[in-house]
C-alpha cells in the first residue's frame, strides 16, 4: 500500500496530506491523553505500535504469485480506538519512506490516509458491530484485524486510481486494475493476519485481563479463570490490599487515582 | 455467543488450560498455512515489468502507472535509498526485529506481573471492573 515517492501528481500529494493532518494531530493528542489518563496502558500501547512496526515490515507471499505486507493496525484500533492508531501508524510509514525509500514523503498523506486512518477505523467499526451484536472477543478480533489489512490496500488502489484513471476505461478500469494489484493479493494476508490477531488477544486474556477489562475490549463475563500455577494467587483474594507490590510501589497513590477519575472524565 | 467462553471445560483446569493452548497452535498454524500455501505450491509468477517470482504489491502497482500513463515522471526523489536489495533487506529486517523485540518484552513483562501480581488486577492495585470509555 506503500506509493512511491513522487508517484501521485502534486495536487492529490497536497490534497491526501491535508486530509491526513488533522487525524494524525488529533492521533498525537489522544496518545498524550491516554497515556495520562491511564499510565498502565502504556505497555499495551507500546505493544500495539511494535506489532504494527514489525507486521509492516515483513513481505508476505500470496496465492496471486506476489507479494505483499500486513499492516497489524487492528491491534491498536482495539484497544485503543483508531485515533491513536494515526499517530503510531504515522511513525510506522515515515520511519519506512526515510530509511527505507519505501513510500515517500510526498505519498505520506495518501498512505498514512489508507493504513492509519481508513484501516484502523475499518477495525474498529467492524470490532464494535460484531461486539455489538453479542459476538465472542474472537471474531470481532479476526473481522478487526482482517479489515483494518484489507481495506487500507482497497484504499490505495481508490486513491491510484483517483490520480492515473484509465485512458480508456476511466476511474472504474483503473480500480479494478489496482484491486486486481492489491487487494486480491492482500485477501490470503488478511485471513492470516486475522488469526494471528486472535492468537494474540487469547494471550492478552490470559496474561493482561484487567487491562483489557478497563479499556472496555473484554466484557467481565468473559474473563478466563486463572490456569497454571496462579491458583494460590486467586485463592488467596479478590481484594488483598497487601499485594507484593514490586513493580514501582512509589507511583501507586497518582496511578489509583487516575483510575478511579477515569469513569468520570 | 461470547457469553459462553468459560466453556463446560473450566479454563482453571488443566484440560481447559491444555485446550486453550492447542486453540493457540491451531491459531498459528492456520496463519502458517495460509502464507506457505502459495510457496509450497509455486504459485510465484512473473508480473509484468518484474524480475522474479512474489514481486512486492507496490513495485507492481507503480510498474503498472508507468505503463498506462508513460508520460507521468515521478516529481520528487527518495531523499536516501539503501545501496542495495541487500542492505535494504537488511533495514527491513532491523525494522521487523525492534518491533518484535519491543512487543516480546511487552508478553513478557504482562506475564510477570501476573505472575507476580495475580490475575485480575494490574500493578497498582485491582483493576476497575467497570467497562466502557469516556
Amino acid at each position: 500500500m506503500h506509493i512511491a515517492e513522487g508517484f501521485l501528481p502534486p495536487l492529490h500529494a497536497a490534497a491526501w496530506t491535508a486530509v491526513a493532518a488533522p487525524f494524525v494531530v488529533h492521533g498525537a493528542r489522544e496518545v498524550v491523553r491516554q497515556v495520562r489518563r491511564d499510565p498502565e496502558s502504556t505497555l499495551l500501547l507500546g505493544a500495539a505500535g511494535a506489532f504494527t512496526f514489525a507486521l509492516s515490515a515483513v513481505k508476505l507471499p500470496s496465492v496471486t504469485g506476489s507479494s505483499s505486507h500486513p499492516t497489524g493496525t487492528g491491534l491498536g484500533a482495539v484497544l485503543f480506538r483508531p485515533p491513536v492508531m494515526a499517530l503510531l501508524g504515522t511513525v510506522v510509514l515515515l520511519f519506512q519512506a526515510l530509511l527505507l525509500a519505501h513510500g515517500g514523503l510526498t505519498t505520506l498523506g495518501a498512505n498514512v490516509f489508507s493504513m492509519a486512518v481508513v484501516g484502523p477505523w475499518a477495525g474498529y467499526a467492524a470490532f464494535r458491530l460484531l461486539r455489538g451484536a453479542g459476538s465472542g472477543l474472537g471474531p470481532a478480533v479476526f473481522a478487526a484485524m482482517a479489515l483494518a489489512d484489507l481495506l487500507t490496500y482497497v484504499t490505495t488502489s481508490f486513491q491510484l486510481a483517483l490520480a492515473f484513471p484509465d485512458q480508456e476505461s476511466g476511474f472504474v478500469g483503473a480500480l479494478s486494475k489496482f484491486l486486481s494489484i492489491f487487494a486480491v493479493t492482500q485477501i490470503p494476508l488478511a485471513l492470516a493476519e486475522g488469526f494471528i490477531g486472535v492468537l494474540l488477544f487469547r494471550v492478552l486474556t490470559d496474561t493482561a485481563a484487567a487491562d483489557l477489562l478497563r479499556l472496555g475490549v473484554l466484557r467481565p463475563s468473559e474473563q478466563v479463570p486463572p490456569a497454571d500455577g496462579d491458583v494460590t494467587a486467586t485463592a488467596s483474594g479478590g481484594v488483598d490490599e497487601h499485594a507484593p507490590s514490586t513493580t514501582t510501589p512509589s507511583t501507586t497513590a497518582p496511578s489509583t487515582t487516575a483510575q478511579d477519575s477515569e469513569g468520570s472524565r | 455467543m461470547s457469553e459462553t467462553l468459560p466453556t463446560t471445560v473450566p479454563a482453571d483446569s488443566p484440560a481447559g488450560a491444555s485446550r486453550r493452548r492447542w486453540g493457540n497452535l491451531a491459531l498459528f498454524l492456520a496463519a502458517l498455512a495460509l502464507l506457505a500455501f502459495p510457496l509450497v505450491f509455486g504459485l510465484g509468477t512473473v508480473a509484468d515489468g518484474q524480475e522474479e517470482p512474489f514481486a512486492g504489491t507496490d513495485s507492481q502497482a507503480t510498474t503498472e502507472i508507468q505503463e498506462s500513463d508513460p508520460d507521468y515522471t515521478p516529481w520528487f526523489e527518495p531523499w536516501f535509498e539503501p545501496g542495495s536489495g541487500e542492505i535494504e533487506s537488511g533495514l527491513f529486517a532491523l525494522q521487523a526485529a525492534l518491533g518484535a523485540g519491543v512487543l516480546g518484552y511487552v508478553l513478557g513483562s504482562l506475564r510477570t506481573r501476573r505472575r507476580l501480581v495475580g490475575p485480575g488486577r494490574t500493578a497498582h492495585g485491582v483493576g476497575p471492573t467497570a467497562p466502557g470509555r469516556p
